[in-house]
């Protein structure tokens, strides 16, 4: 088949398809006119039944916590494949001999960038804690809050700190941490089991309404979540870094 | 006012769907794909969803931006080293 | 009104079904894909709209007042962070792709089966 050829193939199934797509769309209840059962419920129960006051926190951990699992191991998945596929190409240098290697190939960064990556970066991870912590209070929880904790990680490696930070050697102690986080949420999950309950069940004290460390497994679960989240974001944006300083030493060459 | 507003986010994020896709050169995408993802923070505000705009707003504009121009660095490279 | 959210959840999976098919560039091909997802969000969140109704966040709202479902928002927000990741894995593929083949264009990929 030509190219053109497949553009009037594809014409012709687009149309189709977007005939079916706002056929089906258009049956929908107009806008504003929501009628489904399940959100009601949950909204009149989430307070006096989990002592959360967000009720979207309450429904990923708790109402729908398995769902939740299987979505973390999505996340959890993707990452193992990209460090996968992006270390078997790395090159043979090792520790220290590597990183003095990348230190010659970093570049100039501009010092206005390194003064704001460097501010930014605490008050940021800052923000992504209380984001984490306040979970099942105001709106946030681990996935939100976990990623805006990666970003103050990634703030240090633009304000070109990417050299320095290297030396402690992340990838292992994050690996680590991004394995404990996905583990814990299942070990919270058997938590449950273990005093007779079901798998996921809320059985932690609930306490009071409003409290930072109320609502159960829900605030437990989110910390494990935010933990997950993080590591995986810093270890991502650590591979593709690594990616993106081999090249420039290929061309200097 | 929550009607006009809607319906401007709305309008903006098609608007800005449509510009990411068209938008040929990738150093250019990524940059235009952080504005589309503020835009729909924007939106899911618009709509109620606090939480959905907060995940969006951290994705959409750091951490899928930072992602994309470490690899189009990287691809770029490969392809003058050719 | 009523029936633009529906609308822009076509268009937005319209122009990034365009925008894939007509690609040069797996990159680009990569961003389409997300703007299509984008559209699942606005659908679910368009379908949880109720008029009027508040953030089901019930911190400083009586328990009895009329809110939004959380439900589609909560599948909605997990899923923006997981499809960061899987963007990043299609990417490591990508930089996998070019190395091997010496191209990102999929319309010269298919000719170099792997």
């Amino acid at each position: 088949m030509n190219a053109g050829q497949r553009q009037w193939f594809f014409g012709c199934s687009l149309a189709a398809f977007v005939g079916l797509l706002l056929w089906g769309v258009l049956g929908l209840p107009p806008l504003g006119h929501y009628r489904g059962p399940y959100g009601d419920a949950i909204n009149q129960a989430v307070v006096a039944q989990r002592h959360a006051t967000d009720a979207i926190a309450a429904v990923n951990f708790d109402y729908r916590g398995v769902d939740t699992i299987v979505e973390e191991f999505i996340l959890f998945a993707s990452v193992a494949g990209c460090t996968l596929l992006l270390r078997q190409q790395r090159d043979e240098e090792a520790g220290m001999a590597r990183t003095r290697a990348l230190e010659g190939r970093m570049g100039q960064t501009s010092a206005a960038v390194t003064a704001l990556g460097l501010t930014l970066a605490v008050p940021v991870a800052l923000l992504g804690w209380y984001v984490v912590t306040h979970g099942q209070l105001t709106p946030g929880g681990g996935f939100q809050g976990g990623t805006i904790m990666a970003s103050g990680a990634v703030f240090l490696y633009l304000a070109g700190e990417y050299v320095t930070l290297r030396r402690l050697n992340p990838p292992p102690l994050l690996e680590v941490l991004e394995a404990l986080g996905a583990g814990g949420y299942i070990l919270i999950g058997f938590a449950g089991m273990a005093t007779g309950a079901a798998f996921l069940q809320n059985v932690l004290p609930l306490g009071r309404v409003g409290q930072v460390n109320s609502a159960g497994t829900i605030w437990v679960i989110s910390m494990s979540v935010g933990m997950e989240v993080a590591a995986a974001f810093v270890l991502l944006a650590t591979e593709f870094m690594e990616q993106a300083l081999d090249l420039r030493q290929r061309r200097r060459i | 006012m929550t009607d006009a507003l809607q319906a401007a986010t709305l309008v903006l994020a098609a608007a800005g769907g449509l510009a990411v896709v068209i938008t040929r050169d990738v150093v250019r995408q990524a940059l235009m794909m952080s504005l589309f993802g503020l835009l729909l923070a924007i939106l899911f505000f618009a709509f109620q969803a606090p939480d959905v705009a907060l995940s969006e707003i951290a994705v959409g504009t750091i951490v899928i931006p930072v992602l994309l121009l470490f690899t189009i660095a990287k691809v770029r490279n490969q392809e003058k080293e050719r | 009104m009523s029936l633009l959210p529906w609308f822009v959840v076509v268009w937005l999976f319209a122009v990034g079904l365009y925008g894939i098919v007509t690609s040069r560039d797996l990159i680009h091909q990569v961003i389409c894909l997300t703007v299509i997802q984008s559209s699942t969000y606005v659908l679910l969140l368009a379908i949880g709209y109720r008029r009027g109704a508040a953030a089901p966040v019930f911190a400083t709202l009586p328990s009895s007042s009329s809110a939004v479902d959380p439900v589609v928002q909560a599948l909605a927000l997990t899923d923006i962070v997981v499809e960061a990741t899987v963007l990043a894995l299609l990417l490591a593929l990508t930089v996998q792709a070019g190395k091997r083949f010496g191209t990102i264009d999929p319309q010269q990929l298919h000719a170099l089966r792997g």
